[in-house]
């Protein structure tokens, strides 16, 4: 589903932000990336999505070969993914409904089936209620959802979450994470930087851990429980 | 194409402040163009009158006989700069005289013969009315024997060419400023309500809008302000050339732009605006664009 092979990033300043990175997520998989900011796993999500570009090696994500697509390209695969921020990119002037519809709007689907496929992200995250709030009339946990919903509704193959509770207390922490493991229960891949190692002890999914540009760890490869973060 | 329209107006509701001063900014740039333009156009008219009165005057020799000029009038009318011959005899003159130069009207009583000479005076077709086509139809002129002299305004009539000339550079030039000005403007106003959607282009890139779809309401927003700057750059004008006609009985005569000339304003207007809303669009999307490394929103 996503396979990297010796990719190497470094910005126009001349910081290595990637040294060398391989590894390959399978269908199906909840793969957690670790590591401290600034280890690069926002680039290395970046890469993912098409934001930034590999200086070198390449980048595949559901038959895409992402680090060669040409810009008018780049919609094509993102309409295959759902990408969620710790920041919840919500659209302030416009209701949880409306953020999840505008998604549908801007890449061109039919209107008649839009309100159909946003209350059925908006059940699937548990918000139906709320579809008619704010952003600011709603939680913090509550706003993650609604983003998720929003990534959801174009039925991703792979859903980013780029510390996707950072923001967040921990019961809606809880919460958010229950949701993300439900997603890819339905057989959606999740791939989730996160510095939280409470969330990712509490598990046994895959955990790809990264140190300044490199990964020092990956659970498929080395001996379970071997590193340092566990 | 809903979307397209709504999110294009949206952006008048959002920021009205912003898009009334863009389309306000657009309609005094047109506005400039179009006062110059109805300045040329006058100009143009007036010019037109004068040189309608270009003519170039063939002295005939004394005792051609009447039969050989009427013969090579017919020729010389068959010239393709020639609009018109005329004829005007020894005594048709002296009348002319008598009647036109008061002052002298004594001193042609008295006279015992008439001195002044037979002519033809002969006009230009429209579009031969300058120095080199008077000049080619004078030397034409000499070469016929009766003829003594021949007469145009060579000077008068480069001095015609030199002011249109200027006109015209003049035009150019100030219209190409101005239309510069204004597209930096549209790119500017454009730009602003980019910064304030910076949030949700970001996020209609991460959905996977396209960039058309990303730029087409940005598009439309920039053509319809120019609509809107062209009309009312129109009416400025419109309003511009009443108040001048009204106040001042001598300039009564000056025309307005033709239904054409008007279309062409509004169309500039929209071109304009696509225009700078395209370049601006065009450096947004790159600066945030997929493909580079600055951090975005």
């Amino acid at each position: 589903m996503i396979r990297l092979s010796h990719v190497v990033k470094t910005f126009p300043n001349g910081a290595l932000v990637l040294k060398d990175v391989s590894f390959h997520i399978q269908k199906g998989e909840f793969v957690f990336l670790t590591g401290h900011s600034g280890a690069g796993k926002s680039t290395l999500l970046r890469l993912l999505y098409a934001e930034q570009r590999p200086t070198q090696g390449e980048v595949r994500v559901g038959g895409h070969l992402v680090h060669a697509l040409k810009a008018d390209e780049i919609p094509r695969l993102r309409r295959r993914l759902g990408i969620v921020f710790q920041d919840f990119r919500l659209l302030e002037d416009r209701t949880a409904g409306e953020n999840i519809a505008f998604a549908l709007e801007v890449t061109g689907a039919r209107t008649d089936t839009i309100p159909a496929r946003v209350t059925r992200v908006l059940t699937q995250v548990g918000l139906a209620p709320r579809a008619q709030a704010y952003p600011r009339e709603l939680s913090g946990g509550e706003q993650q959802r609604v983003a998720i919903a929003r990534a959801l509704v174009n039925d991703p193959a792979i859903l980013l979450a780029d510390e996707p509770t950072g923001n967040l207390d921990e019961r809606a922490t809880r919460g958010v994470f229950q949701l993300l493991r439900e997603i890819n229960a339905g057989g959606t891949v999740v791939v989730m930087a996160t510095h939280d190692l409470d969330l990712v002890r509490q598990t046994t999914y895959r955990t790809i851990e990264m140190r300044e540009g490199a990964v020092v760890y990956d659970s498929a490869q080395d001996d379970a429980g071997g590193a340092e973060a566990r | 194409m809903r979307l397209l329209f709504r999110e294009a107006l949206l952006s008048f509701r959002r920021a009205p402040l912003l898009s009334a001063l863009s389309v306000t900014t657009i309609a005094f740039s047109l506005f400039t163009v179009g006062l110059f333009g109805l300045v040329a156009l006058n100009l143009r008219e007036a010019l037109r009158g004068i040189e309608e009165r270009v003519e170039i005057v063939a002295f005939v020799l004394r005792g051609t006989p009447p039969e050989t000029i009427t013969v090579a009038s017919e020729d010389v009318a068959s010239f393709p700069e020639v609009l018109s011959v005329a004829y005007v005899t020894e005594d048709d003159a002296l009348a002319r005289a008598r009647r036109e130069l008061v002052e002298f009207r004594d001193a042609y009583r008295d006279l015992q013969t008439n001195p002044l000479p037979a002519s033809l005076e002969i006009r230009l077709r429209e579009g031969f009315r300058d120095a080199v086509h008077a000049e080619a139809v004078a030397s034409r002129l000499q070469g016929f024997s009766f003829v003594e002299d021949v007469r145009y305004g060579r000077d008068w009539v480069e001095q015609l060419d030199d002011l249109r000339n200027l006109a015209g550079i003049l035009g150019l030039v100030i219209g190409g400023v101005f239309a510069a000005v204004a597209i930096v403007i549209i790119g500017v106003t454009i730009r602003l309500t980019l910064l304030q959607r910076a949030r949700e282009i970001h996020i209609m890139r991460l959905v996977g809008a396209t960039n058309w779809f990303i730029r087409g309401p940005f598009l439309l927003e920039g053509g319809l302000k120019g609509l809107m700057g062209g009309v009312l750059a129109l009416l400025l004008c419109y309003g511009g050339y009443a108040v001048f006609r009204g106040n001042t009985p001598a300039l009564a005569g000056l025309v307005f732009f033709q239904p054409i000339h008007m279309l062409v304003i509004i169309v500039f207007g929209v071109l304009l605006g696509l225009l700078g809303s395209l370049i601006s669009v065009g450096r947004h999307l790159r600066m945030i664009g997929g493909r580079t490394d600055r951090r975005i929103v």
